[in-house]
């Protein structure tokens, strides 16, 4: 009998630790951090039934925009919050609460031909504004040069303008010259399918139909990046409303995690610890 | 009277069918009546950041700066030149497959011709866009020693192939539904099938040739994927064909999703919306008056 009681017990804990975790958790946000969130998510939710939850990936202002709007739970973001936003969750009365999850690594990007091995801050920037316009004057052949950058509105777009574009003094603007990759999988075809093309990718991205330039004598890895000696890393975030609780805080807990942290590593991204 | 006998003619059947029909168009017609005002709406707040005719022919795009830059002329100008470079590459071809199907063709080959471009027209417009960005400009950097194959001719070539069904197929059915007797008397009259054709034949089935480029035209000037894949995206005006640009759909479709809502950016984008809605509306009006005065001069002649 005493048996049975015990069973009932167990399964009474595990209903009402259920209880406790049952709830939607909806995540919106950054298409950088997308990758390794949706592993982690429906690694979680196969440990975790009781637990709904669903992900999708419409961009980093969209996932601030949803938790503020309270139709999400969790926004990823590949950027700070900024504070106009902040201002307008206050108003709706949501509290946003940074945590940081994965450090991304920002590479330059050239096709696998061409001869260049390393770039400078200063070459970099003047590719972007448009006053060098020929692979020669960076040490290449004499080719013209073709600028591929992202969409003015990703995240990536937003780190490669602040620590490379903006960087110095002189020109601010990318040359409107530039093309654009509207994903960061298309940056990889695009580049991959161009002889002249210089563009850039979060290291996850990275694969062998590229070749990876280092900047400033530094070869992006995950090492470079995790003790800061690659100058072009940045951290990823995750956003909720308050401190995480309930269904939220055990899947954050989660991703950072052994298990969760190595689903970064996995993903080509890098882990914080 | 007439209403009274309209009403008792039908029964039960016949007023429930009406009735439906009704609600239906009229929902129908309350949901784009709404798109419309969302689309004023959302666009509108972005004039007070900014002034209509700097949005109009301001040569900037820098919707990230503060304050932004938000001139959109780069963007008109390449949206206008995509349209109108790929019907001069897709109306003829399309135009010529027609003819050829509803004119000269046995009717073996018109039964296998038919279908096949019908079949071409279900692909996806993302398909095209890969075949773009894969295929096409590698090929065009190499063979024209270009510094980029994604540009303004990559992207009118494809819509220019993607508008081939759909108009080829409707300009086809307005070809055939031009009565037998009007070529029977022509050819009565002793011209040639290609008199006939030019003279008989294209004009009484002008306004349904007319419609179908349209909608040729008005897909290419709305299609996103493929030009956000193929075009290049600079927002710079196109000054040769192998320049690489970026129309209003493609600026759209890639910023809307991580653009804060409610900021200028974000109302700008709208705007673009409202911007491609005016210019199909000026191509149907534009068509709609050659049509008429088409149709008059026919008449008059």
């Amino acid at each position: 009998m005493n048996r049975w009681k015990a069973l009932a017990a167990v399964l009474g804990a595990a209903v009402f630790a259920g209880r406790a975790l049952a709830a939607e958790v909806v995540i919106n946000g950054s298409t950088t951090v997308l990758p390794f969130v949706q592993v982690a998510v429906e690694r979680f939710a196969a440990a975790h039934p009781e637990v709904k939850m669903s992900i999708s990936g419409g961009g980093t202002g969209n996932g601030i925009k949803a938790l503020i709007d309270k139709t999400s739970q969790i926004a990823m973001a590949s950027r700070e919050i900024k504070k106009g936003e902040v201002d307008q969750a206050k108003v709706k009365g949501v509290n946003p609460f940074e945590t940081t999850v994965a450090l991304d690594c920002i590479v330059p990007l050239v096709h696998p031909s061409n001869p260049i091995e390393n770039l400078t801050f200063e070459q970099l920037k003047k590719i972007y504004t448009g006053e060098i316009t020929n692979w020669k004057d960076v040490g290449g052949p004499d080719a013209p040069l073709a600028v591929i950058g992202r969409d003015s509105s990703s995240g990536t777009y937003g780190t490669w303008q602040e620590m490379v574009v903006e960087k110095g003094g002189g020109k601010r603007r990318v040359t409107p010259r530039a093309q654009v990759a509207a994903s960061s999988g298309a940056m990889l075809t695009m580049v991959a399918g161009n002889k002249f093309a210089i563009g850039y990718d979060g290291i996850g991205y990275v694969d062998s139909t590229v070749k990876a330039v280092k900047v400033e004598g530094s070869a992006a890895s995950v090492t470079s990046a995790k003790d800061g000696s690659y100058p072009l890393s940045r951290k990823l975030y995750l956003y909720t409303d308050g401190e995480p609780a309930g269904g939220v805080k055990a899947f954050i807990d989660y991703l950072l995690s052994a298990d969760g942290q190595k689903i970064v590593l996995d993903t080509g991204f890098i882990n914080i610890q | 009277m007439t209403v009274k006998k309209a009403a008792c003619f039908g029964g039960l059947g016949d007023r429930i069918a009406a009735w439906t029909a009704l609600s239906i168009s009229t929902v129908c017609i309350l949901i784009m009546g709404f798109i419309l005002f969302f689309l004023v709406w959302e666009s509108l707040p972005v004039l007070r950041t900014t002034t209509l005719s700097d949005l109009l022919t301001g040569m900037d795009w820098y919707p990230q700066e503060e304050p932004p830059a938000l001139g959109m002329l780069p963007l008109i100008a390449s949206s206008l030149a995509v349209s109108l470079l790929s019907s001069l590459v897709g109306l003829p071809v399309s135009l010529a497959i027609a003819v050829f199907t509803a004119e000269a063709a046995p009717r073996a080959l018109r039964n296998l011709v038919k279908p096949l471009l019908e079949l071409l027209g279900f692909l996806p417009s993302i398909v095209f866009g890969f075949l773009g960005m894969a295929v096409l400009a590698p090929w065009m950097q190499e063979r024209f020693n270009l510094l980029t194959g994604l540009n303004l001719a990559n992207a009118s070539a494809l819509l220019g192939v993607m508008m081939i069904p759909t108009v080829g197929s409707l300009a086809d059915e307005a070809l055939r539904a031009v009565p037998q007797e009007l070529r029977a008397a022509s050819y009565a009259l002793g011209a040639t099938r290609w008199e006939t054709i030019r003279r008989v034949v294209a004009p009484a089935a002008l306004p349904g040739i007319l419609s179908a480029s349209l909608l040729g035209v008005m897909r290419a000037a709305g299609e996103t994927m493929v030009v956000l894949m193929a075009a290049g995206g600079a927002a710079i005006l196109p000054k040769n064909l192998f320049d690489p640009v970026r129309p209003l759909t493609s600026t759209i479709a890639a910023e809307m999703g991580e653009t804060p809502v409610g900021s200028a950016h974000y109302h700008a984008l709208f705007f673009a919306g409202l911007i491609l809605l005016s210019i199909t509306l000026i191509i149907n009006l534009l068509s709609s008056y050659v049509e008429t005065k088409g149709l008059r001069m026919k008449g008059g002649g």
